[in-house]
């Protein structure tokens, strides 16, 4: 078992890259997602890590170049955030239908315009439709740990999907907190060689990434659904192996505080931390609020969420991005679907807060769930209400 | 000199190679210029190869799901990023022989294709990074001068005067307005150690080319120049003649460029007039004497810039 050690969030996330031992890196700098490259250029440059790190010259050449290297057969690992992640936006779609398990971690970050480097989900939000595997980090431990199952996940010849860790950009990649890395060999048994079942090789010629007419590329699709759907098995299996391994517990869905909870709060990613302070103080003056967060965002664990929320009167949707015109954020829109046809489902009150770095505090969580417990005997008038606006 | 080009005897009528790594039986055009010089380039290159193929013309006419032509192995990702694509196979095969996970000694040429749009056009910024960054790949252009999987639209390596469906002549057009992007000249502001300009109408100097072109270590550009019979308005059984006429005319010039030094592979001594080229295609049948005469004097001088280009 590894040391615990206070080590920026960047950083270990670089480390763990090393000890998933990556063996191409092609990567563009932008921020928030420097650090982790930067490290990962000092790693290669050292000796420390055997791979190629290609300095691409935009972010669309970085996912264009990991998806050369993953049909050759090497692993393959690339980061990014906000603008960069959006011009990657035409290749991402690709790298899943040609079962390309590259691995990237986002650094979240709001998108442009007013250009902003800080932090919300707008970035990934509009990466919805891609069909990679999303997860999601709370804290620097578990950063860690999902960049090491990712390739595992990713890999497995049953799955064959590229996998995204989504982390956000500054509260959670900029600050040092305490992690164990786990030891080499360690990963090493956790973690096999990459060997895809088809790859690029004069020894063994295939085509990849032929031209779909219309008689086929229906029916490649549906295949390309159900097989991503199904890999919602092996990720439960990994997580499994890894509690074993590691002691650490991953759940498609996490929940806090929700046994007998009437209300719940729902935020994905760090915020969840403060959103938990805010759930103690509640519970300290008898309100019975729970906190959920998605783990696994695609394939949507719908299963597990129907189970989280059955319980709950209300449930308040926490989204860090806006879709202008729409009829909720994309985290709000998303859980009303897939609870429309649930037999027992809470009212839904969706919130948009925290957008472009605009801090979430615990007094706004408390300030939702005491919006959400109004709700409770009242069906909101609006679509989604936002949260910690300046009015004028 | 590079050693491995002095080693590399060429290619000649007596020792071609009979293997066809792009099998017959694709969907192109008749007197498809492009799959010609593909055709070429694919024995010239042989077997051990991985092709990574830009969307386009040779893209689609190759791999219609469940056929395909390739009988190496072949990858196709995007319009834009060929280059790109191919930057991460080479890399790949770099570290996986590293690790032992592919033969130490067996060596594979990683090549990427696209069309002059895929090249000059929306996939120039991915060529210039891995021109740059110094991967040992080949990356071939094939120029048919306008986008023709999309139904002839202008690109811009389409040549002043010509018909587009973009670029129409009318009250107030003559057709394409701006001269030919050169392609080979931004690849040789790389410093890259080996560039050519090449033909299906000389096939030996086609494949010698790209056979160079492999041998040479870092990356190498070929520019083939690709007679499209459908959007040029040409007869398919020309387009071999059209190619010779191409350079015979001093338009599209034979050369190479190994390591900054300008070859001419096919010196014009005796060119034919533009006029003669122009005449046979219907992109350029709009076209006014005056015009002409100043496409000729256009050709000459950028002939007359290359001749002293090659004196250095």
């Amino acid at each position: 078992m590894g040391k615990k050690v206070a080590k920026e969030v960047s950083i270990a996330i670089a480390d763990a890259v090393k000890l998933a031992r990556a063996e191409v890196i092609a990567a563009y700098p932008i921020t928030p997602q420097t650090h982790i490259v930067e490290h990962l250029s000092e790693l290669v440059a050292n000796g420390e890590l055997d791979a190629e790190y290609i300095t691409v010259e935009s972010e669309h050449s970085a996912i264009s170049a990991s998806l050369g290297a993953v049909a050759t057969g090497a692993r393959t690992f690339t980061s990014t955030s906000s603008q960069g992640l959006a011009l990657m936006h035409e290749i991402l779609f690709i790298a899943p239908a040609l079962r390309l398990p590259v691995v990237m971690v986002v650094a979240n970050r709001a998108l442009s315009a007013p250009i902003s480097i800080w932090n919300d989900h707008s970035d990934i939000m509009a990466q919805r439709d891609i069909g990679w595997i999303q997860l999601w980090a709370e804290n620097g431990q578990e950063a860690v740990d999902l960049v090491i199952q990712a390739f595992r996940i990713a890999e497995d010849r049953n799955v064959m999907f590229p996998t995204i860790v989504n982390i956000d950009g500054f509260t959670l990649s900029h600050v040092i907190e305490p992690v164990i890395l786990p030891e080499q060999e360690e990963v090493d048994a956790f973690l096999p060689p990459f060997r895809p079942k088809y790859k690029l090789d004069p020894r063994k010629p295939l085509t990849m990434g032929p031209v779909g007419v219309p008689e086929i590329y229906f029916e490649a699709k549906k295949a390309q659904d159900e097989a991503f759907k199904n890999s919602r098995k092996v990720i439960l299996r990994v997580w499994k192996d890894w509690a074993n391994r590691f002691g650490r517990e991953y759940h498609p869905v996490e929940t806090y505080r929700l046994e007998d909870a009437e209300i719940a709060l729902l935020i994905n990613g760090s915020l969840a931390e403060t959103a938990m302070t805010a759930v103690d103080k509640m519970r300290e003056q008898g309100k019975k609020v729970g906190l959920i967060r998605f783990r696994l965002w695609r394939p949507f664990p719908i299963q597990e969420f129907r189970k989280a929320v059955a319980g709950l009167k209300v449930l308040g949707v926490i989204d860090r991005a806006l879709t202008p015109g729409g009829v909720g954020g994309p985290l709000g829109t998303e859980v009303r679907a897939a609870l429309y046809n649930a037999a027992r489902r809470p009212r839904v009150v969706n919130f948009i807060a925290g957008l472009g770095g605009r801090d979430i505090t615990v007094e706004d969580f408390e300030e939702m769930a005491d919006r959400a417990a109004f709700y409770m005997k009242k069906r909101p008038k609006e679509a989604y209400e936002t949260i910690g606006v300046r009015e004028s | 000199m590079i050693p491995e080009l002095t080693k590399f005897k060429g290619f000649s009528v007596k020792n071609l190679p009979k293997e066809e790594p792009l099998a017959p039986g694709h969907r192109a055009c008749q007197g498809c210029g492009e799959i010609l010089a593909l055709r070429m380039a694919m024995k010239a290159l042989g077997t051990d190869v991985i092709v990574c193929n830009a969307t386009g013309c040779m893209e689609i006419v190759t791999s219609p799901f469940p056929h395909t032509s390739w009988r190496v192995p072949w990858i196709h990702i995007a319009f834009e990023n060929a280059a790109a694509v191919a930057s991460g196979v080479e890399a790949a095969l770099k570290v996986l022989k590293r690790h032992g996970r592919f033969p130490k000694n067996r060596h594979v040429d990683v090549v990427a294709v696209a069309g002059d749009g895929g090249t000059a056009d929306i996939g120039l910024q991915a060529l210039s990074g891995a021109l740059e960054r110094g991967h040992d790949f080949v990356y071939i252009c094939l120029d048919n001068e306008a986008y023709m999987n999309t139904g002839v639209q202008r690109s811009s390596c389409t040549p002043f005067g010509a018909m587009t469906t973009t670029s129409p002549p009318g009250a107030r057009s003559i057709g394409q307005m701006t001269w030919k992007k050169n392609v080979p000249q931004i690849a040789v502001a790389h410093g890259i150690p080996y560039v050519a300009t090449a033909s299906p109408a000389f096939f030996l100097d086609l494949m010698n080319k790209v056979k160079k072109a492999a041998l040479v270590k870092g990356p190498a550009y070929v520019h083939i120049y690709a007679p499209c019979p459908t959007g040029w308005g040409t007869k398919g059984e020309d387009s071999i003649k059209l190619a010779r006429l191409a350079v015979d005319t001093k338009i599209f010039p034979l050369y190479e460029v190994i390591e900054g030094k300008y070859y001419i592979t096919r010196k014009i001594t005796k060119p034919k007039p533009v006029e003669e080229y122009l005449k046979a295609q219907r992109r350029f049948r709009h076209l006014t004497p005056e015009i002409i005469e100043e496409i000729q004097r256009r050709v000459d001088a950028e002939y007359e810039r290359l001749l002293k280009l090659a004196e250095l």
